[in-house]
């Protein structure tokens, strides 16, 4: 008999399984499950987008790209910060696409983390930073942030989990679950503090599309000296509804972007090609399907917002991605109970905050990437849900 | 109420009450960011101008009954002096199997809806009442066979229902 846990990697043995997983199991067996649970776009792909890559497939371009991308890609991208953002990359050298957001996230933290090293990681927020710190043998050291505090990071609270080992900041603005966004104001705080430290930012901005309200996502790099300490992580599956497209793309100083590559080069080789050509339609000509999906979900998070809020599950206005993040403590239920006594009672599924950290305990993530009809009906059967606890 | 005073906002309720016309005033205001009263104000100056013209269910009659038929009927008409197409236009209207009148642009004047018991029951409509009006020169009768989509709601999607797996978290 072979004792496997004798070959297995002790990092990758320790790391623990999602603890949600149970809860699809039990949702999969329904079939008039809602699912608010989902973190991806209820949109398919805008069809010129899709026109884009079945092009490219036609024509059959379905070799390997360069590792760092098609230069065309990686030129749309350079443009399109400097267009959004105001700020410059050198497609040649400071641009590398990546198999979704998360493989770059992953290049990143593998690229910067020598053992021992400490990596502030802000929660909650998605759950693969914390992992692939610990794979990469770096120190995860969670900063909670607060309702109180609108789910921001603020300087203080920053500044109380910096020591003389810490080395990157892992900021996840929007947010996923919370939907908080850093306005310029609250960015200016932070970047002042790592600039004193000498920290390196890995900032996840997924979401920046989805920003809501009249002022746009502003990123943490186009802030004067923050360039040369940010690697900006940013992806096609938010903003323009290409999730199963798997593409993703890193910006940010040059020498580290060389190093991400080597890492990207050895494990991935290069990035879908199809999706490329598809990407590059999306950036091009995508500016008006953002806008159209960013009303609809911005039409859904109000109507939630307002009606959670009258329910007595209290939630801050969440100001980017598409989640809502409710207070659920007037139920006297944790997090877990009430997600799971939600979907065995009224078939609707919604994922425990405890699942971001434990600082969501007390709260659920309620994501609005589903239809009105969906949105509607799932609001009222959380209103029967809530009568019901009461008696 | 001309088109002019319609504003931006107006526009989103709208939209809004034209995919959905059971949404409330409540979940309305709450969308818009307005009050409930705004929103119950506006949508009965809508009524009352007629920019709101109705509200109707969306039936699946295939479903209620299988031989229910739906056609387009283009028809050519020699237009009046003076009235032009808008006398026959009126005329058909009153029937009550049909539940559509259009002027068209291109090779035929009119285009009739209707619907019928049966493909028969519209041929015969067709024969006796349209073809047989005065101004009538010719119809061409086009039977609905299959609806896909229909007032931007997708029919027979039984097979494209959610595919989307569970993915954790992202």
């Amino acid at each position: 008999m072979i004792n496997y846990s004798d070959f297995l990697n002790k990092e990758v043995a320790a790391i623990k399984p999602s603890g949600i997983r149970r809860f699809f199991d039990i949702a999969s067996e329904m079939d008039d499950v809602i699912s608010l649970s989902i973190g991806e776009p209820d949109f398919s792909t805008p069809y010129h987008i899709r026109e884009a890559g079945i092009d490219a497939l036609e024509q059959g371009k379905t070799w390997y790209s360069p590792n760092r991308g098609f230069m065309e890609l990686r030129n749309e991208i350079s443009h399109w910060f400097s267009r959004k953002y105001q700020v410059d990359y050198d497609p040649s050298t400071e641009v590398l696409v990546s198999v979704g957001g998360s493989e770059a996230i992953d290049l990143c933290l593998r690229t910067l983390v020598n053992p021992g090293d400490e990596v502030l990681i802000v929660v909650p927020s998605f759950v693969c930073y914390i992992p692939m710190t610990e794979l990469a043998m770096g120190i995860p050291v969670p900063v909670q942030t607060t309702a109180e505090d609108n789910f921001r990071l603020t300087a203080e609270n920053l500044r109380r989990h910096i020591t003389p080992k810490s080395k990157v900041l892992v900021f996840p603005f929007p947010n996923n679950p919370t939907g908080a966004v850093m306005r310029r104001e609250h960015l200016e705080e932070i970047a002042a503090v790592v600039k004193e430290h000498n920290l390196m930012v890995l900032s996840d901005e997924l979401y920046s599309e989805l920003t809501y309200g009249d002022e746009p996502h502003t990123t943490i790099a186009s802030l004067p000296g923050m360039k040369e300490r940010t690697i900006v992580i940013n992806g096609f599956s938010k903003a323009y509804a290409m999730t199963g497209w798997r593409l993703g793309f890193a910006v940010g100083p040059e020498p580290i972007i060389t190093h991400m590559t080597k890492v990207h080069q050895y494990a991935i080789m290069s990035a879908p090609t199809m999706a490329q050509y598809a990407a590059v339609e999306a950036l091009r000509n995508g500016d008006k399907d953002i806008v159209y999906m960013r009303d609809q979900y911005d039409l859904r998070r109000r109507l939630l917002v307002d009606t959670l809020n009258q329910l007595g599950l209290t939630c801050f206005e969440p100001e980017g991605a598409f989640y809502v993040f409710p207070d659920i403590r007037s139920t006297g239920l944790t997090s877990e109970e009430f997600c799971e006594k939600l979907l065995y009672s009224q078939h609707v599924a919604v994922i425990p905050g405890n699942a971001f950290g434990d600082c969501g305990e007390g709260f659920v993530r309620i994501a609005y990437a589903n239809s009105l009809e969906n949105v509607k009906e799932a609001l009222r059967r959380i209103k029967v849900f809530l009568d019901t606890l009461e008696k | 109420m001309t088109t002019s005073n319609v504003t931006a906002s107006d526009r989103k309720l709208l939209d809004l009450l034209a995919d959905d016309a059971k949404l409330t005033a409540a979940q309305l205001a709450a969308m818009l960011n307005t009050t409930e009263e705004a929103v119950a104000a506006r949508i009965a100056e809508f009524e009352a101008d007629g920019i709101i013209r109705g509200y109707q269910a969306i039936v699946d009659w295939e479903r209620v009954d299988a031989n229910k038929s739906m056609a387009l009927i283009q028809l050519q008409v020699v237009p009046e002096p003076e009235q032009g197409f808008d006398k026959l236009a009126h005329r058909i209207m009153q029937l009550d199997q049909v539940e559509g009148v259009y002027l068209m642009s291109g090779g035929y004047d009119l285009t009739v809806v209707v619907q019928g018991e049966s493909m028969r029951d519209i041929a015969l409509f067709v024969a006796r009442r349209l073809s047989t009006l005065d101004g009538v020169r010719a119809t061409m009768t086009h039977f609905i066979l299959s609806r896909y989509k229909d007032r931007n709601v997708i029919y027979h999607d039984e097979a494209v229902r959610e595919t989307r797996s569970y993915v954790f978290d992202d």
